[in-house]
């Protein structure tokens, strides 16, 4: 039996700008009464399409048929009209409201205003799917799943036919997921056609009668479910291997410098961001990590750099300081006597430094603080620094020195509206002991980032937030590097950043890499993370999927990791990593 | 007793126009700093409605009470309302900040209120005081219950009344469910069909018009007409922002707490052998109170008795 056709997408394509191209000429059709997948990376115009049905986005060129006619959707009213409800990533619901207030938001507007009419028919419909739903119960008090159900039963109450799921179960558990897909079967069965935004390929095999892949915008193909298994998805969804020509010199000595263990993260929504999360990045080295987006990189770089509280776990830094002179340089005299205590310290001759003299007397402060300055007491191991549940200012007065180039480069990395010389202070304007704050040195800075990184920039006293976004990263990159980190954690670094640009940046952190430093980078470019890095790191969903050695991994081993459908074997690497 | 209960209701009217024109505003989610302004607008509408109809007669005495109130409603809400369109234009369509276009509105309100009043032949203010303000025709049959229930000006009233209205379209009502969803999150009513921009223009201009009739009954009943400057009316403006906090954003609690806040300001004034500093002190209270609430409801963190979730911010479809 064919199934009638109820969308079409005719040669689909949508700018943003006009660099970005977030789809190009894609054309797929969606039938009555099936569950089509649409399935692909982050960033690969999944949502943007969708969005095009919703009337969230109109399309710049193309044709959209519904039933057979043509359709200009321009509002999510408009989408209504034809029938076709979206649920968002981010609910679109009113906190303060209850379900069913909410569900008959805007719906039938001219019958008159009755809100117990309107529950006996969600009820009716609720039976009639299998959906568990208080209709009194205020959003606000809801659990995620919950609101996601409100969502769906708003826009069937509409009499939507299509209905499109943007990532229904990124934030359910295992048991939800079954409940979702018993009502979506539910409603394919009524006829409904529904469909569903992914990147997992466990779900699209468990639930869908097709599969349509995107890749960078593009339509890559659609096959029946039934046709096809996860390997040849996850093929089409990351692509042939491209070849790329980054210099990638072996590590030399790597040696540990930053042990992450069994760290865990809860969002805000209760779920698990980071679940027992173990890793480690050696210097001389640069650590990728693959993901698709949201999968907890960006929590872990910032549980890293002491933005979260933890719910478990340890993250330690190695200070390579053995037989190196213990200074005072951003160490507070308890952490010298604690140090001591832990017997880190000896004297030049090789005596323990305990604080104490021959005698077992303690010494005075001032006589420690004086043999300290004079260089005579040394660390007789290199010093562990455990930096769970200490801020980003302790972490720095440790003398860890860690460089973070976040992947929101104007919120948390650099203030738009200031100059780069002012952003370049942002790192040292704790410096120096004048009320006045020292320019001259931050203007050198920012001169020789200009100069070595080829900032194109007016001058220094341009807002960085007119220059563009390459500009923009070389300032915070530079500024970074600047600092001499040993420990250089940079997200995304490249994102939005044209070809060259983006070679400027990948040679700065090889650079730094050959300069001793641990260079974590989490990349979204397959191609990148395997010609770059020396490890790459896996995560899916919070979890670590394995480690891998990037000179020999397959780009399909990885992409199948990503979507949580495998573990990667046990680590294989090479040097001398723990 | 009777004249302290009279008073404060009196202060209470004022106080409960501008508060349910805020309440209003602020449900589609603009905090409208102009309302001290678009207060004294109304007042200068409302008295050039006077004094032209009031003019236009051959002798005072032949003015008609129902063509005298509805003149002066019309005059002061079309004044009103076209300051708070000003406000509406800036804020929704411009999206400018609400803080600071509102506090330009209520700084230009003043001074147009002065200007305006300055030309506005008053001659006529004291009779069409005494018309406005004249009481239901049994109340003084019914000693001082009567007077301090009945022995009001219809403005009284109609205040009641609106407050009234406003509580059952907020909750009852479809438009007054679209209007919260637009206030609480205009980008979840505008993917729901509702025309965001529209209710925002109609809630501002509907709230102003109505926030504008309070400082027109201040100046023609309570204080009968006589005008010194827009001072006191602003005065009575913010007190009429923080109302609506201390409501709750609740119309219907806002007539209790009209007249909680206009006893306090009231009671300055009759109780006796009081010093201006004691007096001053007592006029405070009001303001105290509010400040207690919020602190109250930020500790309680009910989610109900939070201001609606996007208040003061401009809000763009394209925006992501």
């Amino acid at each position: 039996m064919k199934k009638q056709t109820v969308i079409e997408l005719r040669g689909i394509t949508k700018r943003f700008g006009t660099k970005v191209v977030a789809n190009k000429n894609v054309s797929i059709d969606v039938k009555k009464g099936e569950i089509l997948s649409i399935l692909g990376e982050n960033g690969c115009g999944k949502t943007t399409l969708m969005n095009m049905l919703a009337g969230i986005y109109y399309p710049d060129e193309g044709t959209i048929l519904i039933r057979g006619e043509e359709a200009s959707i321009r509002s999510p009213k408009d989408a209504f009209r034809y029938n076709i409800g979206m649920i968002h990533q981010h609910f679109k619901l009113i906190d303060v409201f209850t379900a069913a207030e909410n569900i008959v938001l805007g719906a039938d507007g001219n019958d008159k205003y009755d809100i117990k009419l309107a529950k006996n028919r969600i009820s009716a419909m609720s039976e009639k799917y299998g959906f568990h739903i208080e209709l009194d119960k205020k959003v606000h008090e809801m659990s995620v799943s919950e609101k996601q159900t409100v969502e769906i039963v708003k826009a069937l109450y509409r009499g939507a036919d299509v209905l499109i799921l943007d990532e229904p179960t990124a934030v359910l558990t295992p048991q939800e997921i079954d409940r979702l897909f018993e009502v979506l079967r539910a409603m394919r069965e009524d006829g409904k056609s529904v469909i569903i935004i992914t990147h997992k390929l466990n779900e699209v095999m468990a639930i869908s009668d097709r599969v349509t892949v995107l890749r960078k915008g593009e339509h890559v193909k659609t096959v029946n479910t039934t046709e096809t298994n996860e390997k040849e998805l996850a093929d089409m969804m990351v692509g042939q291997k491209v070849v790329l020509n980054i210099d990638r010199p072996l590590p030399e000595n790597p040696e540990i410098r930053l042990d992450v263990e069994g760290l865990s993260l809860m969002g805000s929504e209760g779920n698990m961001v980071l679940d027992d999360v173990s890793f480690s990045a050696n210097s001389g080295e640069i650590l990728g990590i693959a993901g698709i987006a949201g999968s907890g990189q960006r929590e872990l770089l910032e549980s890293i750099a002491g933005l979260h509280h933890l719910q478990k776990g340890s993250v330690t830094y190695y200070n390579p300081k053995k037989d190196k002179p213990i200074t005072f340089y951003h160490k507070s005299f308890e952490r010298v006597m604690e140090l001591a205590n832990e017997g880190m310290l000896r004297y030049s001759d090789g005596r323990d430094f305990t604080g104490k003299d021959e005698n077992g007397k303690m010494l005075s402060k001032k006589s420690i603080r004086a043999q300290v300055e004079a260089g005579e007491i040394f660390f007789k191991e290199d010093e562990v620094i455990n930096l769970r549940e200490k801020t980003p200012l302790q972490i720095r007065e440790l003398g860890v020195r860690f460089s973070f180039v976040p992947e929101d480069r104007l919120g948390m990395g650099l203030v738009g509206n200031m100059d780069i010389i002012d952003n370049m202070m942002l790192r040292s304007y704790r410096r120096g002991k004048s009320f006045f704050v020292d320019r001259k040195a931050p203007e050198n800075l920012a001169n020789e980032v200009i100069e070595s990184l080829q900032v194109v920039t007016p001058s220094t006293h341009t807002p960085v937030r007119r220059l563009s976004g390459g500009n923009v990263q070389k300032v915070l990159v530079g500024r970074e590097i600047a600092a001499g980190p040993r420990v250089l954690m940079a997200a995304y670094p490249v994102r939005g950043l044209d070809i060259n640009s983006s070679y400027t940046i990948y040679n700065l952190l090889t650079e730094q890499k050959k300069n001793g430093v641990a260079v974590i980078f989490v990349g979204e470019d397959l191609d990148v993370l395997l010609a770059l890095c020396d490890r790459i790191l896996v995560v899916a969903g919070g979890k670590v999927m394995g480690t891998l050695d990037a000179r020999m991994a397959k780009k399909e081993e990885i992409g199948l990791m990503m979507t949580g459908a495998v573990r990667g074997e046990e680590e294989k690497q090479e040097g001398g990593s723990l | 007793m009777t004249l302290f209960f009279v008073s404060a209701i009196s202060i209470a009217t004022v106080l409960l126009y501008g508060c349910v024109g805020e309440i209003i505003t602020e449900k589609a989610g603009h905090l409208n700093l102009g309302i001290p302004g678009i207060m004294c607008m109304g007042t200068a509408g409302g008295c050039l409605g006077v004094s032209l109809y009031m003019g236009g007669l051959s002798s005072p005495t032949e003015a008609s009470w129902i063509l005298l109130v509805l003149i002066s409603l019309l005059f002061s809400m079309v004044f009103a309302a076209a300051l708070g369109g000003i406000y509406a234009v800036l804020t929704v369509t411009l999206r400018c900040n609400q803080n600071i276009t509102g506090l330009a509105i209520t700084v230009f309100g003043g001074g147009a209120t002065n200007f305006i009043m300055s030309f506005v032949d008053r001659t006529y203010f004291d009779p069409a005081g005494k018309l406005l303000s004249s009481s239901l025709p049994f109340a003084d049959s019914l000693g001082g219950f009567g007077r301090v229930v009945f022995g009001h000006g219809i403005f009284v009233y109609i205040s009641i009344a609106l407050a009234v209205i406003c509580a059952v379209l907020l909750n009852k009502t479809r438009v007054g469910l679209h209007l919260r969803a637009v206030g609480e999150s205009p980008a979840t009513a505008d993917a729901a069909g509702i025309n965001v921009i529209m209710y925002k223009y109609a809630a501002i201009i509907s709230g102003s018009a109505i926030a504008g009739i309070g400082g027109f009954y201040y100046i023609m009943d309570y204080i009968k007409g006589s005008w010194e400057n827009a001072a006191t009316i602003e005065a009575f403006g913010w007190l009429a922002i923080a109302l609506v906090i201390f409501v709750l954003w609740k119309p219907n609690i806002g007539i209790l707490g009209a007249l909680l806040f206009g006893a306090c300001y009231i009671v300055a004034f009759v109780i006796p052998n009081i010093t201006p500093t004691q007096r001053e002190i007592i006029k405070m209270l009001p303001y105290v109170v509010t400040i207690v609430v919020l602190v109250l409801t930020s500790i309680r963190k009910k989610r109900e008795h939070q201001p609606p979730a996007s208040l003061g911010l401009p809000y763009f479809r394209e925006d992501r």
